[in-house]
Formats: structure tokens, C-alpha cells, sequence
């Protein structure tokens, strides 16, 4: 009962990270594109200034927990996905440093090479990141001692590849739709035009991800065999998946863009739980031989172990969730001149 | 070179560079916290300015701090996955313990701090950067008691093929873990308080913002000043500790070689590894490492060549590193006392002033020390007695890791360079007045 309670709060890390840093990584990406001039660029670095950081912290947060309930699997996946998590991490570090850094110096080539950091520094988790997860859900080649026995290049395979693209795109659309709703006049225009299309590729992307999903990963034949599960996807993946992804389309298009940024948001929540669901009881499913699979119940810590950190978890995840909500409230408004002005502004 | 020693140069690498960024975000974020309390308390608008002033090197100094974290704590599955599926079940639950528990409130609250200076109210604003001060204090301690298991593990059994938790309460409370978080934190604040005064002494010998730097000399001259004689009690006690729990790592740090009742400590020696002696001895004081280890001047203490060779750690490291802190220790509390005695008119003692200058890069050079010896003094082993370190590192490709540490350290070096930089202008450039009207 331990383990799978675990595997779901597991799961649950996860998809929260993906909701909120997708939004900060997906502008990191489409600011070069987006914004025309400086003001422009400052004003995207300021629609997800008081947020970023608190978003990583859920990664941390997902690492320490895999780490902690899973200590095996966290062991073979982070060192089998060495190559891979190293790119993650660089473009963590020259991203979160971009925003303190760019508005140190007063020239302009000083801010374009931070520009360009940001957006390397955020193409590479956010496309990684998918590549990662989608190779998880395929299974990767771990032997029966776990040793993984391929290179970067094997994560690379189609089927990675295109989880790579699905994350890009919904944190592309995520990231648009943040900064529509953030902001006013010609800025909003082009973000929000920009999400509606964006969508389009977005919605053929998540058709080919989920056909694809039939032929690269176990995931439906494993929902069809648990019959528990099998009620779960019924309910999640038409209800919640596709009905978000259209949401997100509906209110896009009539200018809601707080609406549709929140029907994105469950979007990526009910993928990434689309994925991990079907792997259950699997971690990391072998592709070498499913017996040498990591499970909940191969790779879980000791009892003592994941009843503490449950209880952790049960007080301090709502903590956290209540006050990183008070912030979203308290710099809730739009970024105005005033804002930019502000002296320890981006 | 193999997948072994390039984990640990990168390992090394990459927590040295870490722990130049920690140690100020733990004492500054205080005193910031302390100067913020004045404004609210007084009104005086100077007060706001320097928490402002303060604030901005903090900002810097943070962002690399946690940009360079996170890679630590991926680190332990990426290129020490033994140790990872070994001891998982006790270190992993204290790391995440620690984001859940304290980074999120930091990371949180810090940017609140930051850009909520119009949007809360005087009293609410000085509470978030309270805050942030007890949320880095507390993961600190988070990490702490997770380090202090790896040198002296406790509260677990071996089992189902690795360390397994028995007794939560034991790994939080064991006294190790409480003398090395006193230890690092007393450490951290003398770094802290350091800095301001030496930054704060550089404009003070230019006549500049006289009232601005005395106020921020004087809160930091006693911060300092209590925290340097801290050093030097708890110091003691820490070592203390080492010696019961830990033995090889003290005959190490003393470059002991064979075993002594009465054991005396030299002040001047030049220890030979290869020879497993000692090169020279100067200033023998008989029986005083007896009396410092053990509180007995005719205790015993065991020398290196009662431990098996594959079991002792790297001698001439662990005693330089130690010289070095102690010796550094004992000139903080040289400068602490000297800035706490002239605290109230720090501008008329420019020789003050130009030595506390000088001496901001010491208390770096003190605490890296500090933890090489605690690092490099624990070897063989990665836990102490339970796991050696040869046994812990991934079964990955020597190839990617050369790259990957080869990648740390120039992207650590140009991010090193750049957040110094920022630093120091932003030092030299003072307050500004835009600060005094936002």
C-alpha cells in the first residue's frame, strides 16, 4: 500500500514541476520571438520573475523524492540518463543565472548573450525532459545487475524524440498563453496569436504521441490487463487530457487566457498521469527483458522510511502549495511600466 | 584517469565551488533581517537602504547558489548510484526532507522579499525575509545532519542488502550532526559578518557613506565578534567530537603516527607520508593533544600506524586543511575583537579598516578548509566504517564523466568570474539613491 501510495505522490512531483516550470521554460524559449524590443524582453523576464525559482524547487523536490521513496530507481535512471540529466542540468544553471545577471551590466550585448542563455537554458530541459519521459514509458536497456547498456544517442530513438516535441509544444503553448494573460496591447496580441498557433501543432503532435505510445510502450496493454487502472484512463485521457488540450483552445479563442492557461496546466498534469499510470507497478521498465524491470516493490525504501516521508509529505506539500498559491495572487496583475521601473526588477 | 577519481575531482568540484555561495546567503540573509527590523521599528529610511544595499549581493550570490545545488543533488544518482541504492532509504529521506521542508520557503519567500517591496506592508515585508534567514538556516541543518550521517552513521541496520533506517530520532539528534551544524553555522556567520565589514571598511577609508557603512560596520562587528569567540569554544568541542567518533581522521589532522599516552602537540611540524613520520618537529607542548582530544593530558591517543594503510586517510591534506582553519579561526577572533572594540567609530581607524579589507577572502579559504578536512579526513570511506568510497561510484563510462567535469569546471569558472564581478561593482558602487526613493 506504501509503495503505491508513493508511486502516485511520485507521479504527482512530477507533473507539478512540469505545470509550473513549463510555463517559465516555454517563454525562456519563445522570448526571441515574441518580444520586438527591450521593453518587450523585460517584460517577459518579469512575468515569471517572482516565480521561476519557487517552480525549480519542484524538481528538487521530484529528485529528492525519487531519491527517497525509490532510492533504487532514482540510482539506475539518474546514472543510465547521465549524458542526458547533465545537458538538463547545465541548462538549469545558465537560465537561472540569465535572470540575475541580464539587467547587471547596461549593454546590449551583455543582455543578448543572457537572451541566448535563457533560451538554450531552457530548450534543453524542456525537450530533455520529454526524451526522458517517454523513454521511461518505453522502457530503456538496463541488464539484470542494472547497468545501463546504451549511450545519449539511444535515448534519441523516435519514440524519445517525440516526447521530446510533445513537452516542447505544451510548454510552448503554456508559456504563451502565461504571458498573454500577464500582460496588455500588442505584446497580448502576438502571445496570444502565437498560442492559437501553436495549439495546432501541439494538438497533431499529442495525436502522434499518443498512436505512437501503442507501437513504442506497454502503457495501454498494462491498463487493459488491471482492470483498476483500466477505469482510470477511461476517465482521464478523453475527459481530462483531450477535453483540457480543447479547453485550452475554446478560451484561447474567445480571450480568456487565464482560462485557457489553466485548462494547459491540467493538460500537462493529465499527460504526464496518462504515462506514469500506465507504467504502474513498473518504475523504469526494462527493455531488455521485463524481469529486470524497477517496480514499486523492487526499488521502494524500508517502511519506516516512505511512513515518514509520507508524513512529510502530507504536511508540508499543502504548506507549500498554500503559500507559492498566495504568491501567484500577490503579483497577480499585469506587468506594468511601474513594475519595470521597480529597481530590483529583471 | 577512471570513472572512480573523475567522479570525485567533479564531486569535489563542483561542492567547493557550491560552498563559496552558501555560507553568506546563511549570515547575510540575518543581518539584512536585523537592519530590515531597524527600518521597521525606527522608520529611518537608512535602515531600508541598507537592507536593500545587502540585499542585492545577496540576490547574486543566492542565484548561484542554487543553480550549483541542484547539480549536487542529482549527482549522487548520476555518478554515485552504489551509494545512492545503498544508503538511500536514510540520505535521500533527509535531501528531500530538506526541499519540501526549507528550500521551498527560501526560494518562496526570497522572491517575495525581492520584488514585494510595494505590494506588502513594512511589518509583512520584514517577515518574509525572516523567512527566507530561518528557511536557509534550516536546510543547511537538513544537509548537515545528512553529511554528519555519512561521517558517523547511526540509526540504521544492515539489511535486504543495504543501510536501512531504524531510528529517525538517533540520525536527527545524534550529537555529531548538532556539533557540525554549529560548527558550519558559526563558521558561515563569520563569513557573513566579515564581508560586510571589509566591504563596508572600503568606502568607510574612501569617506564615503559614512553614516550608511558605520551603521552596517557596527551591526556587523558584533555578529562577527560573538560568533568568533563561538568559534573557538564550540571548535574545541567539535574536535572533541572527532576524536571519539572518528580517530582516524584526528591522528590524520595531527599527523599522529604512532600510538601515544601523553600524546603532545607540536607547534610546528612537517609530516612525511612516504616515511609514515613526521619530517620536523618544533614546540613540543607534552600532553596538550591528549588534553584537547580527550580532556585528560595522559590519555592515549592512537596513532596512524595502528590503523591498516588501505584505511587511513590522505595525511598531508587533512593537516594542512586543519592548520589552516584553526589558525584562521584564531585571526577571526583577532579581527572580530578588534571591529567590536572600535565599532562606534570605525572611520578614525583606518589601519583597521585597510586590514578587514584585506581579509575578506580569508574566512572563504577558512571554510573550504574546514571541509576538506571533514570530506578528505573521512576516507576511505563515503560512510564511515560502512561503505568505502571506491565502492560507491556508478558503473558508468569514464568518457562522459571526463567530459562532464571538464564542462563543470569551465562553466563554474566563467560563472565564478561574472558573479564575483557583479558582486565587487555592486560593492564598490555603494548605495544608490534610487534605492532610497523605490
Amino acid at each position: 500500500m506504501l509503495p503505491s501510495i508513493w508511486f502516485l505522490l511520485w507521479g504527482l512531483l512530477w507533473a507539478v514541476y512540469f505545470m509550473l516550470d513549463g510555463f517559465d521554460l516555454g517563454l525562456g524559449i519563445l522570448n526571441p520571438f515574441v518580444a520586438k524590443t527591450e521593453g518587450d524582453r523585460r517584460i517577459v523576464y518579469n512575468a515569471v520573475g517572482p516565480f521561476w525559482d519557487g517552480n525549480e524547487v519542484w524538481l528538487i523536490a521530484a529528485g529528492g523524492v525519487t531519491f527517497a521513496a525509490f532510492p533504487t530507481t532514482y540510482a539506475i535512471l539518474f546514472s543510465s540518463l547521465y549524458s542526458a540529466l547533465m545537458l538538463v542540468l547545465f541548462g538549469l544553471i545558465v537560465r537561472g543565472v540569465a535572470f540575475e545577471f541580464r539587467g547587471k551590466v547596461d549593454s546590449p550585448g551583455w543582455r543578448r548573450l543572457w537572451d541566448a542563455a535563457l533560451f538554450v537554458g531552457s530548450f534543453l530541459p524542456a525537450f530533455l525532459l520529454g526524451v526522458a519521459f517517454a523513454n521511461i514509458f518505453a522502457g530503456i536497456p538496463i541488464d539484470e545487475k542494472g547497468i545501463y547498456q546504451g549511450t545519449l544517442f539511444t535515448l534519441l530513438n523516435p519514440y524519445g524524440l517525440l516526447g521530446g516535441l510533445l513537452f516542447l509544444m505544451l510548454f510552448l503553448v503554456h508559456g504563451a498563453l502565461w504571458l498573454a494573460h500577464k500582460t496588455d496591447g500588442d505584446l497580448q496580441q502576438r502571445a496570444g496569436a502565437t498560442a492559437k498557433a501553436l495549439w495546432w501543432i501541439l494538438a497533431a503532435v499529442a495525436v502522434a504521441f499518443l498512436v505512437a505510445t501503442w507501437y513504442a510502450t506497454r502503457l495501454y496493454v498494462n491498463y487493459l490487463k488491471n482492470p483498476l487502472l483500466f477505469s482510470i484512463p477511461i476517465i482521464l485521457i478523453p475527459v481530462l487530457t483531450v477535453g483540457a488540450l480543447f479547453a485550452t483552445r475554446y478560451f484561447a479563442g474567445k480571450a480568456q487566457w487565464g482560462k485557457a492557461w489553466i485548462s494547459s496546466a491540467v493538460t500537462i498534469v493529465s499527460t504526464t498521469f496518462f504515462g506514469v499510470a500506465g507504467l504502474y507497478p513498473n518504475l523504469l521498465p526494462s527493455s531488455l527483458n521485463p524481469t529486470y524491470s524497477l517496480t514499486i516493490y523492487n526499488s521502494s525504501s524500508s517502511p519506516l522510511t516512505l511512513k515518514i516521508m509520507l508524513t512529510v509529505a502530507l504536511i508540508f506539500v499543502p504548506t507549500v502549495i498554500g503559500y507559492q498559491s498566495w504568491t501567484y495572487r500577490l503579483f497577480h496583475p499585469k506587468i506594468t511600466q511601474e513594475d519595470l521601473a521597480y529597481d530590483e526588477a529583471y | 584517469m577512471d570513472t572512480l577519481l573523475l567522479s570525485r575531482l567533479q564531486f569535489a568540484a563542483a561542492t567547493i565551488f557550491h560552498f563559496l555561495f552558501v555560507p553568506l546567503t546563511l549570515g547575510l540573509s540575518i543581518l539584512i533581517a536585523v537592519m530590515e527590523t531597524k527600518y521597521v521599528r525606527t522608520g529611518d529610511e537608512e535602515y531600508k537602504r541598507m537592507a536593500k544595499f545587502w540585499g542585492k549581493i545577496f540576490l547574486i550570490n543566492f542565484a548561484v547558489g542554487v543553480v550549483t545545488g541542484i547539480t549536487l543533488e542529482f549527482q549522487f544518482g548520476t555518478n554515485w548510484s552504489r551509494y545512492s541504492q545503498y544508503v538511500g532509504d536514510i540520505f535521500g529521506s533527509l535531501l528531500a526532507i530538506e526541499a519540501t521542508a526549507a528550500f521551498f520557503l527560501e526560494s518562496t519567500f526570497l522572491a517575495v522579499w525581492a520584488l514585494g517591496w510595494n505590494r506588502l506592508s513594512a511589518k509583512a515585508h520584514a517577515v518574509t525575509i525572516w523567512l527566507v534567514a530561518f528557511a536557509s538556516n534550516l536546510s543547511a541543518i537538513w544537509i548537515l545532519i545528512a553529511n554528519s550521517w555519512m561521517q558517523h552513521p547511526v540509526g540504521f541496520t544492515l539489511r535486504n542488502g543495504r543501510a536501512e533506517l531504524t531510528d529517525f530520532l538517533a540520525v536527527v539528534t545524534q550529537p555529531f550532526a548538532w556539533h557540525t551544524i554549529f560548527h558550519t553555522l558559526v563558521g558561515a556567520y563569520i563569513l557573513s559578518g566579515m564581508v560586510v565589514l571589509g566591504i563596508s571598511a572600503y568606502h568607510l577609508l574612501r569617506k564615503q557613506h559614512v553614516s550608511f557603512f558605520s551603521r552596517s560596520f557596527r551591526t556587523a562587528a558584533v555578529f562577527t565578534f560573538i560568533f568568533s569567540v563561538a568559534a573557538v569554544v564550540q571548535g574545541h568541542a567539535h574536535g572533541a567530537e572527532v576524536a571519539k567518533v572518528q580517530p582516524a581522521k584526528l591522528a590524520a589532522m595531527e599527523s599522529l603516527w604512532e600510538t601515544t599516552q601523553r600524546a603532545p602537540q607540536y607547534l610546528f611540524l612537517v609530516p612525511n607520508e612516504k616515511e609514515e613520520t613526521n619530517r620536523l618537529e618544533l614546540g613540543k607542548l607534552p600532553g596538550v593533544l591528549s588534553l584537547l582530544a580527550y580532556h585528560d593530558m595522559n590519555a592515549t591517543v592512537k596513532g596512524l600506524k595502528d590503523f591498516p594503510k588501505e584505511d587511513r586517510p590522505p595525511v598531508t591534506i587533512s593537516f594542512l586543511a586543519f592548520r589552516i582553519m584553526v589558525g584562521l579561526g584564531f585571526l577571526f577572533l583577532a579581527l572580530g575583537s578588534w571591529a567590536f572594540w572600535k565599532r562606534k567609530n570605525p572611520v578614525d581607524h583606518p589601519l583597521m579598516l585597510k586590514v578587514l579589507l584585506l581579509a575578506i577572502p580569508l574566512p572563504y579559504l577558512a571554510l573550504e578548509a574546514g571541509w576538506t578536512l571533514a570530506e578528505v579526513g573521512r576516507q576511505p570511506w563515503v560512510v564511515y566504517g560502512v561503505m568505502k568510497t571506491s565502492d560507491a561510484v556508478s558503473p558508468i563510462a569514464a568518457t562522459q564523466v571526463g567530459i562532464s567535469l571538464a564542462a563543470f569546471v569551465i562553466v563554474y569558472s566563467l560563472l565564478g568570474l561574472i558573479a564575483f564581478y557583479l558582486m565587487i561593482q555592486h560593492a564598490r558602487r555603494g548605495p544608490q539613491e534610487e534605492e532610497a526613493s523605490a
